[in-house]
């Protein structure tokens, strides 16, 4: 205990010495005089032992293995127990699910334009994070500028339009379809490759895509970007701008509704084990008569093609693109929620997402400090919980000698 | 150096012909067509049922794998050096030799991971017909029907033990994406197949319990096994076992013969194998070809390597006791 209070002292005076000349000194301009505001400092110290007591106790807990935070016995029991109740069985998994659905269905009935608009962009993150939680949560391939696939399908879509006035609904397969080209574009160069050398050539591959089209300006606009995108048409009806979001809010919603179901199945299916085993390990996955370039190739274009499918809904909620919105920011804010809901879990991606961009949003009154908290909350999580916000999730299987035969 | 295996090649012949004859025989008898190998035909429930069928060890006289003059060189290194290595029918052959003598070089040059710089590797394949191995990719070899397990166990270590093992079908199964999205009923039959054949695996090597666990969460003698159940679910007729009782105490590594003699005598399968306990080599194996500084130094039966003054020179020097 000595022990810590030390520590603490001494973080705290060495914090104290460092800030010294930045918050303790003022130069009073009027009187020509150096102020010392000691108070400052001593403040700044006291937080910063009680701070470093509170993380060497947080340390202590996770040395002996316990939850960070201490509820009581029986409330932690009973958040557990709430907590896992979704996944116990067929039947509370379903009325979970669909009290979920039921609520996204409703939300843009009783909230306002504003929410509905940033539920849009939350879903669309939701989408993206799915799609990239195929390449590094399953298959284990690290893609740094997963952005790229994005702004391949926002100006697919865009550049159709502008060209040739195709609409929506043709262009969301074509954007879903030049994103896969990409994907592959991207995946055949790099199959040799794995872990840093992978990461930083997926980083320059975004930069590449967002600075042509920058500086391609006789065909994307440049900076100026493409402006007057149509939402999307239903059948030609003509709508306003509440029940333009509204319909734009419902096809995202489908989306993702899609996007679950298709990568749920495919995690657990031959081709899915294939690219959790090349995430393993790649030479055991050979050996196994794992076809390498066909699985790495699967996992980029599987992964890409969410990208291009989002880009196109993007486009259409913006009616405006520019190259600024796919920097590597993006791209870092998509890996994050990957890293942070769990690599290759499908719910804590969804929660991941749905938390980093609607928590921002709601908590305006702290905006200025939204990188700073956003960066704490990556360091916390990384010490305390690496493995990210859900883990586990893993397949039940049904051996025909164990559990009888099943009824198919 | 070549009149050794010149001399031991000669014996071998002799030796292995009575066996061969018996075997025949066997072979003559009309066996049941086997559609799928890997599902396990000597399951610990059903032995007592299927004794009297069971087979005699059939060592043939045919290769499965042929090795002609293979040479691996790292730059300026000759890890192998003009290596010749047969290895026939129902065989169980031994690769010895000191560390660093280039015997997990060979099996990588064989399985396709290092392309050979010069020299040969075929497989017969279930046609008995000659397949040249050079140059193909190793999921090929593996799908051709070699398998093998890794001196540095190499399981998926986050997946679970089944899982694991049906990772191994991949070769031997065909579901595509679309079937995984629309879960066809071929795609659903398949599946529940693979997973029933992996069960049935783990059974064979006594996992069976642990199906559900994490494959790095099992002790390290099951982690073996479950290396050699993964590699036994790609059905091959060539199993290449590196180094499998590393790590392993006594009891252990007296289990693991029985299970390796046991593969060998309930499937169509020849097992090549890497080993330094000298007492299981000695036991296990039918031939064993010994290997210094990357060039076959003696082969034949055990105990004529075991006599081989050059062996015992190299190798064996400390440890002829065993």
């Amino acid at each position: 205990m000595i022990n810590y209070l030390g520590k603490a002292l001494l973080a705290s005076c060495w914090f104290m010495l460092l800030t010294l000349p930045v918050m303790g000194i003022r130069l009073n301009t009027v009187d020509q005089t150096v102020e010392w505001q000691f108070d400052r400092v001593l403040m700044l110290g006291a937080a910063i032992f009680f701070l470093s007591m509170l993380w060497n106790w947080c340390f202590r807990r996770k040395a002996r293995g316990l939850p960070l935070l201490g509820l009581p016995a029986a409330l932690g029991k009973g958040l557990g127990e709430l907590f896992r109740l979704p996944t116990r069985n067929a039947r509370t998994r379903a009325v979970s699910l669909g009290a979920v659905l039921l609520i996204m269905l409703l939300m843009p009935h009783v909230s306002s334009f504003y929410q509905t608009n940033i539920m849009i962009s939350a879903l669309l993150y939701v989408m993206l994070a799915l799609g990239l939680n195929i390449a590094v949560g399953i298959a284990g391939q690290l893609v740094l500028g997963y952005v790229a696939f994005y702004a391949v399908g926002a100006y697919s879509y865009a550049l159709l339009n502008q060209a040739f006035g195709l609409g929506f609904w043709t262009c969301l397969p074509v954007g879903g379809f030049m994103a896969v080209l990409f994907g592959l574009a991207l995946g055949f160069p790099v199959l040799r490759l794995r872990g840093d050398y992978l990461a930083i050539v997926t980083l320059g591959f975004g930069e590449i895509v967002r600075l042509t089209l920058l500086n391609w300006a006789s065909l994307t606009g440049g900076s100026g970007g493409i402006k007057d995108i149509p939402a999307p048409g239903f059948f030609g009806m003509q709508m306003d701008i509440d029940v333009s979001t509204m319909f734009v809010y419902y096809i995202v919603l489908a989306a993702v509704v899609v996007t679950i179901v298709v990568i749920s199945r495919l995690k657990n299916s031959r081709v899915g084990l294939a690219l959790q085993a090349l995430r393993e390990d790649e030479i055991a996955c050979e050996a196994m008569g794992i076809n390498l370039a066909r699985v790495k190739l699967s996992a980029f274009a599987l992964s890409s093609c969410w990208a291009g499918f989002a880009g196109v809904i993007f486009a259409a909620k913006t009616s405006f693109i520019n190259p600024a919105s796919f920097t590597f920011m993006e791209s870092a804010m998509i890996l994050s929620m990957v890293v942070l809901g769990g690599m290759g879990s499908i719910v804590g991606v969804v929660i991941a997402a749905m938390i980093l961009i609607l928590a921002p949003e709601y908590l305006r009154a702290f905006s200025e400090y939204r990188m700073l908290i956003f960066g704490a909350i990556m360091v916390v999580m990384m010490i305390f919980r690496p493995q990210g916000l859900v883990t586990g999730e893993r397949r039940r299987y049904r051996i025909t000698k164990l559990h009888g035969d099943a009824a198919q | 150096m070549s009149h050794y295996s010149e001399t031991t090649d000669v014996d071998k012949d002799a030796s292995t012909q009575p066996r061969n004859d018996a075997s025949r025989a066997q072979e003559a008898a009309p066996k049941p067509p086997v559609l799928d190998a890997a599902i396990v035909e000597d399951q610990p429930e059903s032995s007592v049922a299927s004794a009297p069928a069971r087979r005699t060890p059939s060592i043939g006289s045919r290769p499965v794998l042929e090795v002609e003059e293979l040479t691996q060189d790292f730059g300026g290194l000759r890890a192998l050096n003009e290596l010749d290595l047969t290895v026939n029918e129902g065989e169980i052959v031994a690769l010895i030799g000191p560390n660093g003598a280039g015997k997990t070089t060979f099996f990588n040059c064989v399985t396709g991971i290092y392309t050979p710089t010069e020299g040969r590797v075929y497989l017969y394949d279930a046609q008995k017909r000659r397949q040249l191995l050079n140059g193909r990719k190793p999921h090929d070899i593996t799908a051709m029907g070699m398998a093998r397990t890794f001196q540095n166990i190499r399981l998926f270590g986050d997946m679970t033990v089944l899982e694991n093992v049906m990772i191994g079908r991949h070769c031997r199964t065909s579901a595509g994406i679309w079937g995984a999205l629309a879960r066809t009923r071929a795609a659903r039959r398949e599946e529940q197949e693979t997973i029933d054949i992996s069960y049935a695996l783990l059974e064979s090597v006594h996992l069976e319990q642990f199906w559900n666990e994490r494959a790095h969460n099992l002790p390290y003698g099951a982690q073996r096994r479950l290396e050699i159940a993964r590699a036994l679910a790609t059905n091959p007729r060539m199993l290449l076992l590196d180094e499998p009782a590393a790590g392993m105490n006594p009891q252990e590594t007296k289990e693991l013969e029985e299970l390796v003699r046991r593969l060998r005598d309930s499937r169509d399968l020849s097992i090549l194998l890497i080993e330094h306990d000298m007492g299981m080599v000695m036991s296990l194996s039918d031939r064993i070809y010994v290997m210094e500084y990357g060039s076959r130094i003696a082969s034949g039966a055990p105990e004529e390597v075991r006599a081989n003054p050059r062996v015992i020179q190299a190798y064996l020097g400390e440890s002829d006791d065993a």
